[in-house]
């Protein structure tokens, strides 16, 4: 090769250049596709009309009073759904033969892992504005600051990234993209629906009450909609940052020697 | 010189043994081909090649370098084009390109020129702009290729370039081959067939069951076999049958009839002019006679004692009969 030199190894300034590289190549595949585009901005839309507007009535008696209440658990509750979006990548660029080509290159080994990562992550801050933004044309108001709504957000993201260790084990260990959407799927639901994002849990059988009470999109959702309505936090934050924390301890070591397995 | 040294090597998934020994020479700036039915082994080799895998025993060098202590070097100097195009097919022509010049160093400027170099060069200009998802099988086929020479990688390995192209597609991809090796490159291609072989191949190398089972030119390979084959195709295809006994009273073996075409080994030099002879004779007239070598089907033929496309034959070529 004439245009770089022939190194021994990856430094660890040319490995963040190659993680940013392919974060860029995540993104552009999103603004290359107009489908998923669309796709990625109605999809918080959908979810506040379905969710408030079709059934915040029957649950809360007036739809804007539930969109109060709907919608910061919406917010935490889009970050288990996006999140879910790495391990599949992940396995799709293993199946057809994307990640054979990138490894193929004189890359630092880790950036195909971090890049997509870091791609995935900025995609679902987006996501998450993009759905704080509807939910301000159609009424929602914060009723704290604007320190406050960003540190809700931000405790979003950082479980976002906890979380993504589970979704790159499944996806690095899953034989084909089919099971990964299996697998999310059964992960997904009891987390998300089985939760107090929706309804308050006190209307919830005991058995069902007992596990939206330890999970932690419970504990996310009580805190994003302290941090933005001024509802009461209790311990919520401190639960949601231990998951997080409890999450990447025990799966990124899992995840990262799934990936080593692979490269 | 050698561009691709390779000795013993040896590579095990969990029972079945890819590679039980395989050594690979390629002159630099030749193209070596390696010949192989389905499951030969062709893939893990270039895999290893290629630093994707590690092999359990034996060695290889690249340029060179060393393809498990030395990877990263390894990785610079090679290029990879796979069985099955491994272009992002959500991304444009273009920002395939991009991608592999960015990660390979180059500015953003540089990339953009090499981009818009490459696709005129492959005739893929005008689809530059459009998602590689778009692209018909030998678009991306010569997308891949274009991706994988980037960085102007002095080795290049191609997996089953033309496994499932259409005659002209193949042809387009034969002639960037031999453009690759004008300009000095070398190239391990692998095949399962035997054409793009002996079209391409500067040296051989028939693989099976995970071992080299034979090396040399296509002609040295040929002459291995022994023998010539005579073929001869007669004007009247009612003719076929009597122009078949004639040869096998000649040669003493019954010959191989497709179509109106009949072909027969021989030994002797002097029963050629023999058969042409009898037939003329006999009022036979032919369209054709010719004394040929044997083709690579029938070198791997008999090496093997099976066909070279066995397997799963998804090629869309002709098939050995």
């Amino acid at each position: 090769m004439t245009e770089a030199t022939i190194a021994h190894r990856v430094s660890p300034l040319q490995a963040a250049r190659h993680s940013l590289t392919l974060a860029w190549r995540n993104l552009v595949q999103l603004k290359s596709n107009p489908g998923e585009l669309a796709g990625f901005v109605i999809q918080p839309l959908i979810f506040i009309v379905l969710f408030v507007y079709v059934f915040g009535g029957a649950i809360a008696g007036n739809s804007d009073s539930y969109l109060e209440y709907a919608l910061p658990g919406l917010i935490a509750q889009s970050g288990v759904f996006s999140i879910m979006a790495t391990g599949a990548g992940l396995n799709q660029d293993i199946t057809n033969g994307v990640f054979d080509r990138l490894r193929s290159l004189p890359i630092a080994r880790s950036a195909p892992l971090v890049g997509r990562a870091i791609g995935d992550l900025v995609r679902f801050a987006a996501s998450l504005v993009i759905l704080l933004g509807f939910g301000l044309i159609l009424g929602f108001r914060i009723h704290t600051d604007p320190l406050s709504t960003v540190a809700g957000l931000l405790l979003v993201v950082l479980f976002g990234v906890g979380l993504s260790w589970v979704s790159m084990l499944i996806g690095l260990l899953a034989k084909s993209a089919t099971t990964v959407q299996l697998f999310s799927g059964v992960l997904m639901f009891p987390i998300t629906f089985g939760s107090n994002v929706l309804v308050k849990t006190e209307t919830m059988p005991g058995w069902l009450q007992a596990w939206a009470k330890v999970n932690p999109v419970s504990h996310l959702s009580t805190a994003v909609r302290g941090l933005m309505t001024g509802t009461p936090l209790g311990s919520s934050v401190w639960w949601s940052l231990a998951w997080t924390v409890a999450l990447t301890v025990v799966f990124a070591p899992l995840a990262i020697w799934a990936y080593r397995r692979k490269v | 010189m050698y561009a691709i040294e390779a000795e013993g090597l040896v590579k095990r998934f969990g029972a079945t043994t890819a590679l039980a020994g395989v050594d690979l020479y390629a002159r630099a700036g030749t193209v070596l081909g390696v010949l192989g039915p389905n499951g030969a082994g062709k893939t893990t080799a270039v895999r290893v090649l290629a630093t994707l895998l590690r092999p359990d025993a034996g060695s290889a060098r690249v340029a060179g370098y060393d393809v498990v202590r030395q990877a990263n070097e390894v990785r610079s100097v090679v290029g990879l084009t796979g069985q099955y195009a491994a272009v992002d097919e959500e991304l444009t022509g273009i920002q395939n390109l991009l991608l592999v010049g960015r990660l390979l160093g180059l500015s953003r400027r540089a990339a953009k020129r090499r981009a818009a170099e490459l696709l005129e060069r492959f005739g893929l200009s005008d689809a530059g702009g459009r998602r590689a998802k778009t692209y018909s099988g030998g678009m991306r086929r010569r997308l891949d290729l274009a991706v994988s020479l980037v960085g102007r990688p002095g080795v290049l390995y191609l997996d089953e370039p033309t496994t499932g192209l259409d005659p002209h597609s193949r042809n387009e991809l034969w002639n960037i081959v031999r453009d690759l090796v004008a300009d000095g490159s070398t190239v391990l291609l692998t095949t399962q067939y035997m054409d793009e072989a002996d079209q391409l191949a500067d040296d051989i190398a028939v693989i099976d069951h995970g071992k080299v089972i034979a090396t040399g030119s296509p002609d040295e390979l040929k002459a291995k076999t022994g023998g010539q084959t005579l073929e001869i195709r007669p004007t009247d295809p009612e003719s076929v049958d009597r122009v078949a006994a004639v040869v096998a009273e000649l040669t003493g073996v019954s010959p191989t009839v497709r179509g109106q075409r009949l072909s027969a080994p021989v030994s002797d030099p002097a029963v050629p002019a023999a058969v042409l002879r009898r037939l003329d004779e006999a009022g036979i007239p032919v369209v054709e006679l010719a004394l040929r070598l044997p083709s690579l089907d029938d070198v791997f033929l008999s090496l093997t004692g099976h066909a070279a496309e066995d397997g799963n034959g998804n090629g869309g070529m002709r098939r050995v009969s």
